[in-house]
């Protein structure tokens, strides 16, 4: 073997290394991407620190709030208003009522999502129950509230806003001999408490 | 190259080592080809007796021959055996066997290296198919293994999926490096890169592919693995990851793939158009530039596999158009293969039968696949049949066509022996007409509305998927025909002549048929 063909075997080795790493680094990247763009509808999972988001004049906005429980998460999660009306540049609060319907103390995340997503960079939310885990004993029940607000920059083709949150079973998640025999057990309760509601 | 000065040394001839062991140990490039194009061929009939199952189960609306859960697990496995079994593995064996020959090299630069890229392979599909016999079954999640159904939903055999992919990604990286290397290091004197016979030139470029984007492939499953053994949450909403994300990167490597899987396909094809037109290619430095834009473009179109999930329509722009910008060299190329044959001295041999065929089809699944590129029609046509006309007609009458030109073409050369001839012409008939009545009535079925992946389907799609079983059956029978004649070939035959064809251009043209154990030990002279 000659010295190039060393060389050679050298680049295409370094090469194969750096589109793994590359592969890894898409994660973060895309995160990012979908930060600074908004696209996908992701929003952000942390509280606003900038304090000069209220405006005076701002203008009609339309905000739907859509739930979904994730496959076999039996709780009962369901906006306390279908939609409201509000201003955009004013903080409201709206709240989301959930209730553990199992028998045993679980672990909750909500996931949010906004449609259309180019309203998602425009959302503010001072507090949010998405930015924790929720845990529930049996039977307990809360109202969650979002303090959410929409910038002004917010493009005037966007008269309504859906927001939509996805609650998700993390109780067992880093259990993984639990969850088999867990989600059967659930899965009977959910079916139980819906019938009696 | 014209003139080829040879100059064998025949004092220090030696054949090959006797037994079962020159198979095992063995470090020839030849004996390598060999090896890599009989497991693609065995893995093409596993993968076509899986093809048969469905195309059953499909025959008449309802349930018959199969569980829904076992026809999902043929369709993946069907899928991945037919990628990573069948085609990839043919196109590595055909570089095995021809680049040495063609750029005048002794073998291929890294011996040992390609000893141990071909026998890992039979492992890593060993482990794949076991999983059938598992509890809980083989992988059903479809060729694309999406996230969360590889992940969450996943049988538990997905682990050895996993590793079965990454011991197949290890091959092909390893398969690439050494083609790479021999390219660049081992061609004859005076065989500048422009010289290059096309075959090299289209593996040159799918090595780079294969090299950017084998990684990723493996670094995709090694983030599943991690989803769903330690604990991780790369697609997994609940902790914060992203199902979207998966579909990404799998396509970042998905797309180059296909374009992996054809682009050695257009090398075969315009060295088999060159020969049995008898006149010089035309336009061979624009095939090379041609292939070259193709390259570079498929990382830049990977989002139009995933149109429907919900892209900016800023993104869906980008990727319709850079989609279409695809047309513009994949349409050079065409133009210069049929501009090869316009006024040639044509001559209808099999191998030219098969490649004519595969301009021909595969430019009816290029044009399918610019409908598809149309982001508001992919809306209508995404996850239905037509998909899967569109990139069967691209793989099988094209990829896998061009193989089975490619062995029609080179197995004189490798054997000693001509094939039949009336045989050969009656295999490409049967296939031909088995690949046109299995898949053109998809395109039908699709466009009206028939989801891909379903073992049942409503009663209106009833009629053209019975035809299209028929037409399977016919090109799945056809295939035993295949079998015998390149076994009968092996046996014996007419004696092939050093130059084969009647104006066959090319290095291994110039050696003895069958080519000796050792080619080249000499570099030829090329002028």
């Amino acid at each position: 073997m000659n010295e190039g063909g060393k060389r050679t075997i050298k680049l295409l080795c370094f090469a194969v290394v750096g589109m793994f790493t590359f592969s890894f680094a898409l994660v973060p990247l895309y995160d990012v991407f979908c930060e600074i763009t908004g696209l996908n509808g992701k929003v952000e999972l942390s509280a606003t620190t900038n304090q000069n988001l209220e405006t005076e004049e701002g203008r009609d906005l339309a905000i739907q709030f859509v739930s979904h429980n994730n496959e076999q998460m039996p709780w009962i999660f369901r906006p306390s208003e279908d939609s409201i009306k509000i201003q955009t540049g004013k903080f409201h609060t709206a709240t989301f009522y959930v209730k553990n319907t199992t028998d045993r103390t679980m672990t909750a995340q909500a996931i949010p999502s906004v449609a259309p997503s180019n309203a998602a960079i425009h959302l503010k939310k001072l507090e949010c129950f998405c930015f924790e885990q929720q845990e529930l004993a049996p039977g307990e029940e809360a109202l969650l509230p979002v303090k959410l607000i929409f910038d002004d920059e917010l493009p005037e083709s966007i008269k309504s806003v859906v927001l939509s949150y996805t609650i998700f079973d993390i109780t067992d998640y880093n259990d993984i001999k639990l969850t088999e025999h867990d989600n059967e057990h659930d899965h009977h309760d959910g079916h139980d408490m819906e019938s009696t509601l | 190259m014209s003139a080829v000065i040879e100059s064998h040394d025949h004092e220090h001839h030696h054949g090959p080592a006797e037994g079962l062991t020159r198979w095992l140990y063995t470090t020839n490039h030849k004996d390598i080809g060999t090896l890599y194009l009989w497991f693609s061929f065995a893995m093409f009939l596993i993968g076509g007796a899986m093809a048969m199952v469905i195309r059953a189960e499909l025959f008449q609306p309802g349930m018959q021959i199969v569980e829904p859960e076992f026809y999902n697990q043929m369709l993946t496995l069907h899928g991945l055996i037919m990628v990573f079994g069948a085609v990839m593995p043919a196109f590595v064996g055909l570089a095995n066997w021809l680049i040495p020959m063609m750029v005048g090299a002794p073998d291929m630069a890294l011996p040992r290296m390609n000893n141990l890229s071909f026998w890992i392979l039979p492992f890593a599909f060993f482990i794949l198919l076991s999983s059938l016999f598992m509890e809980g079954g083989a992988p059903n999640f479809g060729w694309t293994f999406y996230a969360p159904l590889s992940t969450t939903y996943a049988p538990p055999s997905v682990t050895f999926f996993i590793f079965s992919v990454h011991i197949l990604g290890a091959s092909s990286i390893m398969g690439a490096i050494n083609v790479v290397v021999t390219i660049m290091n081992m061609r004859a004197p005076g065989m500048t890169l422009m010289k290059m016979p096309l075959f090299v030139w289209s593996w040159l470029i799918t090595a780079y592919l294969l090299i950017a984007v084998m990684p990723v492939l493996a670094g995709a499953v090694t983030m599943m693995l991690m989803d769903i053994h330690f604990g991780t949450s790369f697609f997994n909403a609940a902790g914060g990851g992203d199902p979207v994300l998966f579909q990404h990167i799998f396509w970042f490597f998905g797309h180059p793939e296909v374009y992996i899987m054809i682009l050695p396909a257009f090398g075969i094809t315009s060295h088999i158009i060159e020969t049995f037109s008898r006149k010089q290619l035309f336009g061979h430095t624009s095939m090379v530039w041609a292939m070259t834009s193709i390259a570079i473009l498929s990382f830049v179109v990977w989002a139009h596999h995933m149109f429907t999930v919900g892209l900016p329509l800023a993104a869906e722009l980008f990727f319709m158009w850079a989609t279409m910008l695809i047309a513009v060299p994949t349409g050079v190329k065409v133009f210069n293969w049929v501009t090869t044959m316009f006024r040639g001295s044509i001559t209808y041999e099999t191998p030219m039968l098969f490649a004519i065929a595969f301009v021909v089809l595969f430019t009816i699944g290029g044009f399918s696949g610019l409908m598809l590129a149309i982001t508001p029609a992919d809306f209508q046509y995404h996850d239905t049949y037509f998909v899967v006309a569109h990139f069967h007609y691209v793989l099988v009458p094209g990829a896998i066509f061009s193989i089975m030109a490619a062995v029609y073409y080179w197995i004189p050369k490798w054997t000693g022996n001509m094939y039949d001839e009336r045989l050969g012409r009656l295999h490409f008939w049967l296939s031909f007409i088995g690949v046109n009545v299995t898949f053109f009535p998809q395109h039908w079925i699709g466009l009206a509305g028939m989801p891909r992946r379903v073992p049942d389907y409503a009663l209106q799609f009833a009629d053209w998927n019975m035809v299209s079983s028929v037409g399977a059956f016919l090109f799945g029978a056809s295939q035993i025909l295949f079998l015998f004649i390149v076994i009968k070939t092996v046996m014996g035959g007419k004696k092939a002549t050093p130059e084969v064809w009647e104006g066959s251009r090319g290095l291994e043209w110039t050696v003895d048929s069958p080519a000796p154990y050792h080619t080249f030990t000499t570099p030829p002279k090329v002028t």
